[in-house]
This record gives C-alpha cells, structure tokens and sequence, in this order.
C-alpha cells in the first residue's frame, strides 16, 4: 500500500465523482451519500498515512513515479514530507466535513457533489505531486470545479465572483506556466522534477531584458502564489468570492486553497532558487505586515459578518508569509520557529477558518442574513444601521460556544491552536526583520477588535426577539464542527505532535536556503 | 519520377477525381432522392481514399517531376482535411440551415475543395501551388453562398471573392518576382538559386517574400489580412463556416511551412531556427509582429460578439495567431508545435461548431443570450460544448493547454521572443472572457430542468466523438505527439 497510498488518496474521490455519473439523477441523496463515503474512505486513508508517516525521516516518503510522457520529460511523481503531510491532512479533512455541510444542497446534486470531489482530488494532487508539470495540471484543475460551484451554487453576485476568481487565477498561473517551461528548458537535463530542480535550477545563468533569468522566474512564480493567497495587492477577488460561494465552498476556500500560494512558495520558489528567496525575503515580510494590517482593518470596517470572516482570512494568512520570510534569519532558532510556525498557522488557519465560515453558514441557513449591523443602504429603510442580531447566547447556548471558541481562536488567545503558531511565526519575523514585526503586531490588536466587537453585537446584549425562534445546532451540524472544535484546542494545548511533522523538512529547507547566504553575512 | 510511374503514388487524390466526376453524374442522372444518395456517395469515396491513403507507398522522390511530395509531412496534413470533411459532410444532412439547399451540388465543392487542400499540401512547385490556392478558393466562394435566399451569405460570398481574388493577385506577383530571380518554379531550384542571389536583388527578394506572405496571411486570416474572416464566416452555412476555419487554415500554414522552409531556408535543412531569408531583414521579428497582432486583434474583437458563430469566427482568428507564435522560430519543434495543434484545434473547433449547429437547428438560436439554460436542457450537449470551449481557452486536462504548451515551449526553448511568449499568455487570459461566457450562459444563469433536449443521434454522436480526441490528448498525448514526429520528414532536396 506504501507506494499506492497517494495514488488511491489523489484518484478516490474522482472515482465517486465518476461513479455518480452513471447514476440516475432523481436519486438525490444518493448522491450526499456517495459524496460522504468517498470523502470519509479519504480521511482515512490520510489518517493512516499519517500514523505510518516516518517524523523523524529527512525527504519524501511514500513516494511513486512512473512515467507518463517520456517524450517531454513529464513523470507521474508524488510523495509526501512534513510539509505536505499537514495539508493532506487538512485537505482530506476539510472535504469530508464539507460535504456534511453541504447537506441541505438541493440544486442540481449530482452536479453539485461531483464537482466537489473533483474539486477535493485536484487539491490532494497539488499537495502530492513533485513533479511540476503534475502540479501544474493539479493546479489548474481545481479552477473549473471551483468556478461552477460559486458561479451556480454561490449568492447574488455568484457570476461575477466566478468569473473574477477565474481570470484573476488564471493570469497567475499562466505566468507559472512560462515560469516552469523556463525553468525546464535551461535546465540540463530537462525536468520537470521537483526534487532534481533543486540542485539545476540555481544555475540556469542566463539574461533577459537585462535581468537575470531566476528573478524572473521567482517573481513569476511569486505573482502565480501570491493571487491565490492572497498576497495585497492581489487579494481583491478574495471577498468577492468568499461571500458569494457556498458555505462548503468558502469553507474548502479559504481553509484549503488559500494554503495552495504559500504551499506553492515553500515547495518550489524556496528550495529551487534559493538565492532569489533569501533576496525577496524582505519583500515578502513587508508584503506580509501589509496583510495583517490591511486585511484586519477592513475587517474591521465589514457589517457582513462573511466577509469580516474573509478578510480576517487575509490578515492571517499575511502572519504565514511573515514567519516564512524567517528563512534568513541569523538566528537558527528563529528561523525554525519562523517556518515551523509558518506551516503550522497554514493549518490552523485552515481549521479555524472552516470553522467560522461554517458557523457563519449555520446562521445564514436560519435567518437568511448575517449582517452584524445592517448597512446604511439596506432595502428596509427601518433596519439600517440596526443591529443584525443581538443576544443569541441567552438562547442559542451550544452554537454561542461553538462560536466563542472560534472567534477566541481567530484572534490567537493562548491555549488556542492558533496562538502557538502566530506566536512562532512572529517570533520568527522578529528575529530577521525586528521593525515590520513590532508593526505587525498592531494587527493582533486589530484582529482581536473585530473577533470581540461583532461576538458582542450579535451574542451579548439584550435579545432581539425577531430571531426567537433561532434552532440551535442540530446533531449534523455539531458533528460536523466538534473535530475541529477538538483540534482547535488540542494543537493549542499540546502542539507538539503536528510541530513534529513539520519540523524536519522545515529544518531540512532552512538548511538548503540559508546554504547560499555568504559566511560573512550570517 | 516520371509521369507514368507517378500514379502510383497518387491514388488517394485520383480517387477523389473519380468520386467528383461520378457526384457530377449523379447529380444529373438521378431523378430522385438526390442528395441523399450523392451523400453516401461522397461518404463512400471518401473511406475509399482514407483506405488509399492508408497504403499509400512512401517514396523518398517526388512525383510529377518534381511537382508534388508524396511524404509524412503532406499526409498528415490529409488526413486533418480527411477527417474535418468527413465530419462536415456527415453533419449536413442534420444542418436545417441548409434546408432548402440542393445539398447535392454543395457534397461536391466539398470534394472539389479538398482535392485542392490535398494539392496544397504537397505542392513543390510555385505553379502548382497557386493553382491548388485557386481551387480551394472557388470551391469556397461557391460554398459560402450556398445559403442563396440568404443576403448575408452573398454578401459573404462576394466578400470572398474579392479579398481572395486580390490576394491571390498579390501572391502571384509575388511568386512571378520569384521566378524572375530563380529561373525556374521548382522550389528547390529556387532555394538553391536565392543562396547564390547577388546583392542587389535582395530588395527584390523581401518585396517578394513580403507578396508571397500576403497570400499565405489570407488563408489563415492573419492580421492584417483578415479583413474578409468575420463577414464570410457569418454569412456562410454554419457547416461551411466550420470546415474554413479549419481545413483551409490548416493547409495554409502546410503550405507556407513547406514553402517558406524549403525555398527561403538558407541552408537546406529545416532547422533554420530564428530565420532571416534575406540578409539584413529579421524575418522572424516580422512574423513575430505578425502574431502578436493576430491573437490580439482576433481576441479583443472577440470579446464584442454576441453571437456565438461570430464568436467563434473571430477567435479562429486569435488561434492562428497562437500558431503562427511557434513560426517565429524555423525548426523541427515549431513544425511539430503546429502540426500538434491544428490537429486538436481540428477537433475542438469542429465540436463548438457543430454544438452550435444543433443549437441552430433545434431553437434557432444565434445570439449567446439565448443559449440560457442549455446546460440543463441538453447536458450530453452542453458538456462537450464545455470541454470545447476550455479547450479553445487551454485549461487542462484537455488537449487545448497541450498544444498551447507545445507552442510557447518553442520559443522558450530557442530563449528568444519572451515579449511574444508574455503576449500570448496573456491573450489565453482574455480569451477565457469570453468562451466563458458562453459557458456561464450555458450553466449558471438557468436553472436546474427536468424536459430535456435531444438533436437527431448522428450529430451526438458526432459531438460525443470529438471530445473523445480533445480529453483523451490532454492526459495523455504520447499517441498523437509520435504521430506528429513521424510526419515531420519532408523533402529537402529536389527530384
């Protein structure tokens, strides 16, 4: 099984999206049903990797390559690290919860739930493979399954926020795609494989426009990562598209696909021109303060409560590239706590934000808005600028606690998973680039501003009767949350076992990177 | 190779010669049931010369004393006009647009243009290649009138005539400076004549290539020769408009790879890289131009269209300019690049063609807008519509991104041309605008039906089998890319 594990991890899902084709479409729960298991029969799969997964070894493990087209050089190749363990897992995680959110979806199912699991496979494949011709393909086969799902599945302006997600991604990874040809074709011998790349592509010496050919490349492939993080100034497709896709969308959005970009960064722009990520370390520091500022001060300013949720998205994610641009610290320390944290807020970004955007739809499906404070140009002239909700905790107990604890880990409160990793990620930045740091931490406050003020404007206070007759969470919807109420605090508490993981292979790529670092600077 | 033993080699077109004179006998003699029985005809003759060009005998000489090449090169070429025919003529009898037509006249030109695509793609004489051009061209004028009711397709017709018949004059001027120079209409007694060219004629020469290029710009539309593109194609029966976006295309760029490659080559081999022909002029930075253009202008008067043939018409536009990107560069990866690519956008755009004939022929449809819901009307329709359209764009895992990846690898390969590389990118982007928006009208404006819609079975299934090519090659295209490198042996030498 150790060889075909990724294979049957990647290619699951496809075969209950295919399944589902030759299956009447009356059938609709068939279809959840079918969804689920193939989703379920993945996490396992992942979760068995995980437990046979070697955390002390140095490289990939269970890896399997196979030729595919040996004209050009392109290899069906994939294995797993400490690196990509985490999103795996997140990944197969994610989708299975998904899907239970995904219950009540009556439009088109079959449609509906096949795309999903497409969508599930492409983003498995992006985390497996290391060939980057399969990445690419991977890469881009997330696009059309995604496009679908917001542009037919999503809220009013759904079409709009499609088709913006769509050119937006596609301008970027079309230039990853010039990127990798270049990297290719001046490379000796030509590969595309991920882990050969490593030792040829800092050599390729050649000038462009008077540039050096491997700036070109990074920025290239910086741009292709940094739309899907969203890096500012190219998160603008971000809101438009969390809002507007459905919760289960959001949910694999910004918990899943958002890692792609800083995944991205750290599997190929970092280990492959090394030079180049030491040299645009600052760059991606600053472009990370910019982020959390940025993205929590408009988070602050949101009165829908989703895209509050979607921009907080954005100002977390900016604490990842803060602690991956530690990779030239001079301090060893700091650079481990730097990348370690890094990678380990990729993941519980990726919980906790499922997590809110899954509360945020649990209230939606009931009161059909999530407006913390109605906006000024609200239909009804009588609501604007009142209260959306208020006093929910007095009769929604479990929903209000499942709440708190998200919004308390959205803002990093200790014993929370997220504390650990922002923590690490900060101590990391500080210990390379002392000044953006500090400034950073401005956006803590900030986060903590947002998280606090709308937990009080919709659950403290006196009750709003019109939404009396608010239904707490029901058994699905607890199921669906409890694991990641579990994880939230049990990283937080005891983060060791996932610090694990990572750690080798983050060690492993310091040491690769800070090698190019002359003696004299360190 | 004499005349006499010649024949051998020149069964496939012979038997297209008879098929055309027993159409012209049918089409007299019946008195009933015409078109149908001329179409199996047609059907029959056309297995018969797949069958002759199966078994067809390599030959390293030409035949016809030196005339025409019998090679890979030319017959793979025939089996893209083979199979873009074979299509178009299996479709028409289910194309209501041509109701009312005498079809049987209109399975003839069909032939009779082949048979000239046929020569275009072997031709080694100067002679012969403008007359395989002329053949083609008056088939196509007839053709694309055919609609005789129809003011929009005489006009396109007379459009046609005209733009062709100026640039065919062009051409001609074009090769006559040519012979001038060479002495003879053989192109490697050309080729061997322009290497020894004195001085001063090599202002002649650029007058002359530039001339020629006229003539080849027309048939594949390239910017600014297009002019006729738009206007022909709309007023054209959807069939025909289908089959010269594809078939006529593709022989155009046969023809002016072998010609431009083998008589302006310096060297006598095919891989003459960044080519300059004559001295002093960078012939690869005015193709370069020449692309850039097309893809840009084809794809931003795309954008305007609200009808999906007109749609279509323009971004057939942008796709030549895609494929005249990997002309830059003169050698076997660039010839290979093309060949690859007319041979997906063969499928992919003969699919969005026919999609949109059974849209045609079942609500009478033109404009996007009405395509509303089709989706859910029609999935075993729409879907294919989908690969198509993703293909056109170059998404994977269709064919689409691999011939688009083929084509930048040539010029990333000879390091040169980034700025065209970065052009087209960038236009594969603006193209997704609006091949999406056929999809995003095809999918998320209606909503979920259960009556849904089915067109006679021929036209499924003949959907239905073209995306087989489209998604098939996009995972796995070791078949089609052998196939490709086992064609690209051509002459390079005379006799």
């Amino acid at each position: 099984m150790a060889s075909s594990v990724l294979t049957i991890l990647v290619f699951l899902p496809v075969a209950g999206a295919l399944a589902m084709l030759f299956l009447p479409k009356d059938k609709a729960d068939l279809f959840k049903w079918i969804a689920l298991g193939a989703t379920g029969l993945q996490l396992l799969v992942a979760l068995w990797l995980l437990g046979t997964f070697d955390r002390s070894a140095v490289g990939m493990q269970f890896t399997f390559m196979a030729e595919w087209i040996p004209s050009f050089n392109i290899f069906y190749h994939v294995g797993v690290d400490g690196l990509s363990m985490p999103m795996v897992l997140l990944t197969a995680l994610l989708s299975f919860l998904a899907i239970l959110t995904s219950w009540n979806i009556t439009k088109a199912p079959r449609g509906y739930f096949s795309l999903f699991l497409l969508l599930d496979a492409g983003m498995m494949g992006v985390f497996v493979s290391l060939d980057f011709f399969l990445f690419y393909m991977f890469w881009e086969v997330m696009l059309l399954p995604m496009y679908f799902l917001i542009g037919m599945w999503g809220g009013p302006q759904r079409q709009y926020a499609a088709i913006k997600f769509f050119l937006y991604t596609l301008f970027g990874s079309v230039l990853m795609l010039l990127a990798m040809l270049a990297l290719y074709f001046y490379t000796e011998p030509h590969t595309f494989n991920l882990i050969i790349l490593i030792e040829q592509a800092r050599h390729i010496d050649v000038q462009l426009w008077g540039v050096d050919m491997r700036w070109l490349i990074w920025l290239a492939l910086f741009i292709g990562f940094a739309i899907k993080v969203p890096i500012f100034p190219f998160h603008t497709w971000l809101p438009l598209a969390h809002v507007e896709a459905p919760t289960a969308v959001s949910v694999i959005l910004a918990g899943v696909l958002l890692k792609m970009g800083t995944y991205g960064l750290l599997r190929i722009s970092f280990p492959l021109l090394p030079a180049e990520a030491v040299y645009f370390a600052y760059m991606l520091a600053l472009l990370g303060v910019i982020n959390i500022i940025w993205g929590a001060a408009n988070a602050i300013a949101q009165v829908d409560l989703k895209r509050m949720v979607a921009y907080s998205s954005v100002s977390h994610m900016g604490i990842v590239l803060l602690g991956m641009s530690a990779i030239v610290s001079t301090n060893r320390g700091g650079a481990e706590a730097g990348l370690n944290g890094a990678v380990l807020q990729m993941f519980n970004h990726g919980i906790i934000t499922a997590m809110l955007f899954m509360l945020v739809g649990v209230l939606y499906d009931q009161a059909h808005h999530r407006f913390i404070v109605y906006p000024k140009d609200y239909e009804d002239e009588s609501l604007r600028g009142k209260l959306g909700f208020g006093g929910l905790a007095g009769h929604l107990p479990i929903f209000t606690a499942f709440t708190a604890v998200a919004f308390f880990a959205g803002l990093g409160l200790p014993a929370l998973s997220a504390f650990v990793s922002e923590l690490m990620s900060f101590i990391g930045g500080f210990s390379a680039f002392r000044t953006l740091t500090i400034i950073a931490t401005i956006g803590i406050l900030l986060n903590a501003t947002y998280f606090l003020r709308a937990f009080q404007r919709i659950f403290q206070g006196p009750a709003n009767e019109k939404w009396a007759s608010l239904k707490d969470l029901s058994g699905r919807e607890i199921a669906m949350l409890t694991p990641l109420l579990v994880l939230i605090i049990g990283l937080g508490v005891y983060p060791r076992p996932a610090l694990e993981i990572i750690a080798v292979t983050m060690g492993e790529l310091i040491d690769l990177v800070q090698a190019v670092i002359p003696l004299a600077a360190r | 190779m004499s005349n006499f033993d010649s024949l051998a080699y020149f069964l496939p077109e012979l038997a297209l010669t008879v098929l055309i004179v027993s159409l012209v006998l049918a089409s007299v003699l019946l008195k009933s049931d015409r078109d149908r029985i001329v179409w199996i005809i047609s059907l029959a003759g056309l297995a018969v010369t797949a069958v002759l060009l199966a078994i067809q005998p390599a030959t390293d000489q030409s035949i016809f004393m030196g005339a025409l090449a019998v090679d890979p090169y030319s017959r793979f070429f025939k089996w893209i006009f083979l199979v873009a025919t074979a299509v178009i003529i299996i479709a028409s009898p289910y194309t209501k647009q041509l109701d009312g037509s005498q079809r049987h006249e209109y399975y003839l030109f069909l032939i009779a243009v082949m048979f000239g695509l046929f020569l275009m793609a072997s031709s080694l004489d100067l002679i012969i290649v403008y007359l395989s051009i002329e053949i083609v061209s008056i088939g196509s004028f007839i053709l694309a009138g055919f609609l005789k009711d129809d003011p929009r397709s005489n006009e396109s017709s007379l459009k046609y005539v005209i733009y062709g018949a100026l640039s065919s004059g062009v051409m001609l001027y074009g090769l006559s400076l040519l012979f001038g120079m060479a002495g003879s209409t053989n192109v490697f007694e050309v080729q061997a004549a322009l290497v020894v060219l004195p001085e001063k004629a090599h202002l002649t020469l650029a007058v002359a290539l530039l001339l020629i290029l006229v003539g080849f710009g027309y048939k594949i539309s390239m910017v600014p020769f297009h002019f006729w593109t738009p206007d022909v194609y709309e007023g054209a029966p959807t069939t025909i408009t289908a089959y010269l976006s594809v078939a006529p295309k593709a022989a155009g760029f046969a023809l002016a790879l072998r010609i431009l490659g083998t008589a302006f080559g310096s060297t006598g081999d095919l891989n003459i890289g960044d080519w300059s022909p004559v001295p002093g002029l960078a012939f690869g930075s005015v193709i370069a131009i020449f692309a850039a253009l097309t893809m840009t202008v084809g794809n931003f008067l795309a954008i305007q269209q609200n009808s999906v043939k007109r749609l279509l018409a323009y971004s057939s536009i942008a796709h030549a300019g895609y494929m005249l990107m990997a002309a830059v560069i003169l050698n076997g990866q660039a010839f290979g690049a093309i060949m690859f690519y007319l041979a997906i956008y063969l499928c992919m755009n003969l699919g969005a063609f026919l999609v949109t004939i059974f849209v045609h022929n079942r609500f009478g449809y033109d404009e996007i807008d009405d395509w509303k819901g089709f989706g859910f009307q029609a999935p075993l329709i729409a879907v294919p519509m989908g690969i198509f359209l993703f293909s056109l764009t170059g998404l994977p895992p269709t064919a689409g991104f691999i011939g688009k990846v083929y084509l930048f690898s040539v010029l990333i390969e000879a390091g040169q041309y980034w700025w065209l590389a970065l052009v087209g990118i960038l236009n594969s982007v603006v193209s997704l605008y609006y091949y999406a928006r056929i999809i995003k009208v095809m999918f998320l404006d209606g909503e979920p039906t259960d009556e849904t819609v089915t067109g006679h079975p021929v036209m499924t299934g003949l959907i239905l089998m073209l995306t087989v090519p489209v998604l098939l090659f996009g995972i796995y295209w070791t078949p089609l890319m052998g196939a490709v490198q086992s064609s690209l042996k051509f002459f390079t030498q005379g006799m």
